[in-house]
């Protein structure tokens, strides 16, 4: 029983605490001014990589350029 | 290296063997039957390999995607075997004379229901989230499967496992614990596959060239690293006889109950809400062909969503044996939910900002916009059924299984079908789809099925809920269980329907994706050669 008072205590104070702690910093550090570009260039990721360079005909039609305006070439 | 393989998989044939002859039941006899005649195939496969000629190195400059095609097509096998049950159990419930004496006990609806709910969970939604997140995880790191083969054997592993807990279903083989029936060796071989899984997972995302690792990897990631943690728990069992299926459960009573549920619940909160939500941040943005609406939103949502799923079980067993302080913790939980379900929702809804017009073209578009309303709705139904009071009318009614169908068919469902349609013609070098009239008529097929199946099983569950309530001035009950059975008929008749509806739509999409893939032929996609260009 002793086990599972001192368990009890620390979840409910030190682990609580801690874990809201770590909540509010990932949310802070989510929303930082300084990682403004940092989020913009990561939601821009799926647009990456999914052409191969090989593919790139020098044509903007087929060339991952395309990837810059938000428009994905798509292989035929 | 194919000695040990060779020797590894003699010992597994020799033991199934042994398994096969001395099993104690029927299930555990043909799993142990198929298991030798599988292991004694891939050695003789070994064999003809062994001092042959060494083999042509896979190129390492291009994406896997032979084993997204195979789970692609796997998706859809699994999701019609699954809806096909599911519609036929409908209907046993409608008319119990289906119940057939001469299928008996194999095809009774007690053995079909969790063959039904597994086959829609694990197999189809199970290989959708492993097909999809080995697809983006490559496209968002830039870099091919980590692990060589091993996709492969997650692959095929995940089939067995299947293919094991399934017939295990019918043979009578289950732990009774709701959607963790397997028993103990098919937990155990889940448990190798998974890990596998999580290591190719990882092992990709460790060697990305992107600095940031993508948030929707984050989801998939959270979805295993959780599933494989609550399976471990939640299947701690002890065999009876290494020879037979049974097992024992090492919890008992409320304790057992308990894990149970907190493995339930999170189920549905990490295999088909994270994993999922993996889905939408890279497929609806792609899609849209727009970055998500806010990053930033998608951080916050992630975490809150991680921090508080894993406490919402308890919901589960309000007025039972559970401590009150439990159940109320479960239920302010499930409460505070809401808030980063919705934040998630309009955060994929909010990425067609500007592009609002595709929904009248993009019947695609219609199916992930539709998924995340389906999400949207069931993630405020589910925080308002998980309140005492609220509970104590929907617990055990029909109320309880229309809410789930509305998330699993509408959101899950509908999620995968769009994401399907995605994959299709770019894995098979397609422009697009054989026929997108078809995908038109597949959206209304299954979105009228999802209508008349939430909404006759709304009506069927408060009227059972009341019905069971209700009693007369001496304080005595009303209405015997029978009589709310046979009120529910007209319901159940509704949501067969519906079920026949959801399930033609789905043999739409195999129309189509069978006539996509007949005319294409499998693409290979070179890795980014030179990161910095790509990134330009």
């Amino acid at each position: 029983m002793h086990t599972y008072t001192f368990l009890r205590q620390l979840a409910d104070s030190w682990v609580l605490l801690a874990m809201f702690g770590f909540f509010a910093s990932a949310g802070i550090w989510a929303y930082l001014p300084s990682q403004r570009r940092a989020r913009d260039d990561a939601s821009l990721i799926p647009f990456r990589n999914e052409d191969a360079p090989k593919t790139c005909s020098g044509t903007c039609d087929t060339c991952a350029c395309m990837a810059d305006t938000g428009k994905a070439p798509h292989h035929d | 290296m194919n000695y040990i393989k060779l020797a590894l998989l003699g010992c597994v044939t020799l033991i199934a063997a042994l398994g096969a002859n001395w099993a104690h039941d029927l299930a555990y006899q043909v799993h142990a039957f198929l298991i030798m005649v599988i292991a004694a195939y891939l050695f003789v496969r070994v064999l003809r390999a062994t001092d042959g000629p060494v083999p042509v190195a896979l190129p390492t400059d291009q994406y896997d995607d032979g084993v997204i095609r195979a789970g692609v097509i796997a998706t859809a096998f699994w999701g019609i075997a699954g809806f096909l049950v599911g519609t036929f159990i409908a209907f046993q419930l409608a008319y119990p004379s289906l119940n057939f004496d001469w299928a008996q006990p194999f095809a009774n609806f007690g053995r079909l229901r969790p063959l039904h709910t597994s086959a829609v969970i694990f197999a189809f939604g199970g290989n959708a989230l492993i097909c999809t997140s080995f697809y983006v995880v490559q496209r968002t790191s830039g870099v091919k499967l980590w692990g060589g083969k091993a996709a492969w054997f997650v692959f095929w592993g995940y089939q067995l496992f299947i293919v094991l807990a399934a017939t295990g279903y019918l043979l009578g083989a289950t732990q009774s614990k709701e959607y963790a029936e397997p028993e103990w060796y098919i937990d155990i071989w889940l448990t190798i596959v998974w890990l596998t899984y999580l290591a190719v997972f990882l092992g990709t995302i460790v060697r990305r060239r992107e600095k940031h690792i993508y948030v929707a990897n984050w989801f998939y990631l959270a979805f295993i690293i959780t599933v494989a943690m609550l399976h471990v728990v939640n299947n701690l069992s002890v065999p009876v006889s290494i020879w037979g299926s049974k097992s024992v459960q090492v919890f008992s009573g409320v304790q057992d109950a308990m894990t149970q549920w907190w493995y339930g619940h999170n189920a549905v909160g990490f295999f088909l809400t994270a994993g999922f939500l993996g889905m939408m941040y890279y497929f609806v943005p792609k899609q849209a062909e727009r970055p998500i609406y806010s990053y930033k939103l998608s951080i916050i949502h992630f975490w809150a969503l991680i921090f508080l799923y894993i406490w919402a079980g308890p919901h589960h067993l309000h007025y039972t044996a559970l401590p009150d302080w439990a159940a109320t913790l479960g239920m302010v939980f499930s409460i505070v939910l809401w808030m980063p379900s919705w934040g998630g929702m309009i955060n994929g809804l909010m990425t067609l900002q500007g592009a609002w017009d595709k929904l009248r073209t993009d019947p695609i578009m219609r199916m992930f916009v539709l998924s995340l309303g389906f999400y949207g709705m069931s993630t405020f139904e589910g925080p308002m059924m998980s309140i005492r009071a609220v509970n104590s009318l929907s617990h055990y009614t029909d109320w309880t299984i229309g809410h789930v169908h509305s998330g699993a068919l509408g959101w899950n469902g509908m999620i995968t079908f769009a994401c399907l349609y995605y994959l299709t013609p770019r894995l098979w070098g397609r422009k697009e789809m054989h026929s997108v009239s078809a995908i038109s008529w597949h959206f209304w097929l299954a979105t009228l099925g999802i209508v008349l199946y939430a909404s006759s099983m709304w009506v069927s569950g408060i009227m059972e809920g009341l019905m069971w309530r209700e009693v007369d001035d001496q304080g005595f009950l009303v209405n015997a269980f029978a009589d709310t059975v046979a009120a529910k008929y007209p319901m159940y008749v509704v949501r067969s329907l519906g079920g026949v509806m959801f399930l033609s739509g789905a043999l739409v999409m195999v129309w189509n994706m069978w006539m996509t893939i007949r005319a294409g032929k499998p693409v290979t996609i070179a890795t980014p050669a030179r990161y910095a260009v790509a990134a330009e």
